[in-house]
């Protein structure tokens, strides 16, 4: 037990090199590091790097916005999994009722055009109240569920709405939702957020992603990160020092449906329409796979998590050995990426240091040497 | 309550031999003595008449006992007597088939663990259960956290109780810390800690909690005679500054010296109560733990 790193101060590697750097060093490198992801559109032309980076054929700054949104799932979810230890199969569903509710309230198909017609960012508020909503009312009853009850659950929540979508004639099924109209904002009299450059809107998806992470590291060092950390743990325990276990695990799945909240009504705002077609189930088990294979509980895990579940796929498009189209083989191949990392990093690749110790105490408990 | 039982030859024989506070268990409710001069105002806890099944097992049988403010209690009894039973009954983790358990005269049966614990309740577990990947401190925070009412909102925008409620617990736990005699660790994940260590950090972090009545599950199991010495010290100290303190413990040596008052269960039924000098010369006491020769009936 002494033999692990006795403290955290202590730890190697580029973390422990940058927990050692002053304080203004970090705060450059952070810098840097969102000035550099604000520039991510002009990666093609960047000589020698930039042709590796972007997918020849594919629009790149429309795959910088999906992996955007990508990586604002991979946030939520990580608050939910990571943080608080809930397991949730289901989180597209979130992603589905920002989206909607955007919709519903915005778009001309909608039945309730004639009394609201809004703007997108009139919307944008009352959807994401709508999420928070939906979180709590699947939270309340399920969340004395543990574990594998719980997935099981989320996991049919998640169906539920898929299915109401397809089949309800309010929500239109397959035919969608067509002219959600875009965030507002103009420059020089054209539109800042148009129809054929994608640009704005990832920069848009990059600002929102910066005010989730400071939000989310706000809450996680404080008594609700402690909190969420005691009930992962022991949740025993935790209830008998005073936690509230009930209420803490019910926030957290509301500030994850936020934040799915968020993805889904960026991308309606972004792609204009939407339907059912969009919120199969796969989606979910994509963004789980991406924060675990990431690093869960760790935001810097769960953000890489998010862009490579986006971005490997896309990547792989154009690209042959020989006669075969690798595009064709993206999810074989994407399957063999991750059973590769979960073989060599079960911790993932930016893994919290507590969840990886959580997982090597688990693992001497099972095969005890 | 418990069914009238006719009286065996050796408890008769205890009777004869019963220090002089404690009257005869004759066994149902109306026979319960007032069992001493307590003043009402004195009573922290009561456990009335608390009788706890499991299925067909009956887990305590009829148990009453009090303590009373200040004092140091000592819960004992052989393997399996139903102390640790009795002990998550009053902390809520079990709710009583029958009877009642009082605390400063309100009633606790069915409330939450957690509320139980900010009224003023605190625990440590017979085997630790502390959250290993946590700092010492932050262990400590998280019972500090008990009586904190930074909400969601004002930990997400940092509001001014956020940052006040922090420092605050952060030093109160530093204090608790450097109290139970563990500061050097503070910033150590708990597993990394040594046994002894991990039972002192959990007596912090229940203190932590502000209680009035600190309930220790068996603090000394797995402890050498010096860490006992310690403990000692420690529990004394903690007495001192205003908790009540209740000790479950096997080391009949660890209670004698430390209790001012003792409660004896066996098969879950109470056989004596007293100070530790009269509990030791209990007869009922002395053939619980020892045996009865079988000549002696």
């Amino acid at each position: 037990m002494s033999e692990t790193a006795s403290s955290f101060r202590e730890n190697g590697g580029v973390r422990g090199w940058l927990g050692r750097q002053p304080i203004w060093v970090r705060w450059l490198l952070i810098l840097a590091g969102t000035v550099a992801a604000f520039l991510l559109p002009y990666a093609e032309h960047v000589p020698l790097i930039g042709p590796q980076i972007v997918t020849e054929g594919v629009d790149w700054s429309s795959a910088l916005f999906e992996i955007s949104y990508y990586v604002l799932l991979a946030l939520g979810l990580n608050v939910v999994v990571g943080y608080a230890g809930l397991l949730d199969l289901g989180y597209v569903g979130f992603f589905a009722v920002g989206a909607y509710g955007t919709a519903l309230l915005t778009s001309p198909d909608s039945i309730l055009y004639e009394d609201t017609g809004w703007k997108w960012l009139m919307a944008v508020p009352v959807a994401l109240a709508l999420t928070m909503v939906a979180g709590v009312l699947l939270g309340w009853p399920t969340l004395r569920l543990r574990g594998d009850y719980l997935a099981i659950v989320t996991l049919g929540f998640a169906e539920i709405i898929r299915i109401v979508a397809t089949s309800t004639t309010t929500l239109r099924g397959d035919r969608g939702f067509a002219s959600i109209p875009h965030p507002p904002g103009s420059w020089g009299g054209e539109p800042i957020f148009g129809v054929t450059d994608a640009i704005p809107y990832f920069w848009l998806g990059l600002v929102i992603i910066i005010l989730v992470i400071l939000g989310v590291r706000n809450l996680d060092r404080s008594r609700v990160g402690r909190s969420w950390l005691a009930i992962r743990e022991d949740e025993e325990a935790a209830e008998v020092m005073g936690v509230r276990t009930f209420k803490y695990k019910l926030w957290a799945f509301a500030i994850g449906a936020f934040i799915g909240g968020l993805g889904g009504v960026l991308f309606a705002g972004e792609q204009s329409f939407i339907n059912s077609q969009t919120f199969v189930l796969q989606f979910s088990i994509l963004v789980l796979a991406g924060v675990v294979m990431g690093g869960s509980g760790n935001m810097a895990g769960a953000i890489l998590g998010g862009v490579l579940i986006s971005y490997i796929p896309n990547r792989l498009r154009g690209l042959s050995v020989g006669d075969t189209d690798l595009y064709e083989y993206r999810f074989a191949l994407f399957g063999l990426a991750i059973i590769v990392i979960m073989v060599l990093r079960p911790q993932g690749l930016i893994p919290s240091r507590r969840r990886a110790m959580e997982l090597k105490d688990r693992e001497k408990e099972v095969a005890p040497q | 309550m418990s069914e009238p039982h006719q009286e065996t030859p050796e408890e008769l024989d205890r009777e004869n031999a019963r220090p002089v506070d404690r009257p005869a268990p004759t066994g149902g409710r109306t026979a319960e003595p007032p069992a001493e001069t307590v003043r009402d105002e004195d009573v922290l806890l009561e456990v009335d008449h608390v009788t706890l099944r499991f299925g067909g097992v009956v887990a305590l049988n009829d148990v009453s006992f009090s303590l009373r403010k200040g004092e140091i209690f000592g819960l004992i009894g052989p393997n399996g007597a139903g102390k640790t039973t009795c002990f998550n009954a009053m902390t809520g983790v079990y709710r009583p088939t029958e009877g009642g358990i009082r605390f400063q005269g309100e009633s606790i049966v069915g409330k939450k663990k957690h509320e139980i614990t900010r009224g003023g309740i605190a625990r440590t577990f017979q085997n630790v259960r502390l959250f290993p990947e946590m700092t010492a401190l932050e262990n400590v925070m998280v019972g500090a956290d008990a009586h904190h009412k930074t909400s969601v909102i004002s930990a997400l925008f940092r509001l001014p109780r956020f940052w006040r409620e922090e420092r605050s617990g952060r030093a109160r736990s530093l204090e608790l810390l450097r109290f139970v005699g563990i500061a050097h660790r503070a910033g150590d994940v708990s597993r990394n800690l040594s046994y002894g260590e991990q039972r002192r950090l959990e007596i912090a972090r229940a203190l932590a909690t502000n209680p009035t009545l600190l309930c220790l599950d068996e603090p000394a199991a797995g402890f050498n005679p010096a860490e006992k010495v310690e403990l000692l010290q420690l529990i004394r100290k903690i007495r001192d500054t205003g908790v009540t303190v209740l000790l479950i413990e096997h080391d009949m040596r660890l209670v004698m010296g430390v209790t001012d008052r003792i409660v004896v269960l066996e098969f879950g039924k109470k056989i004596a109560e007293g100070t530790p000098a009269q509990v030791r010369d209990n007869p009922a006491v002395i053939a619980a733990y020892l045996g009865v020769p079988t000549d002696a009936a």
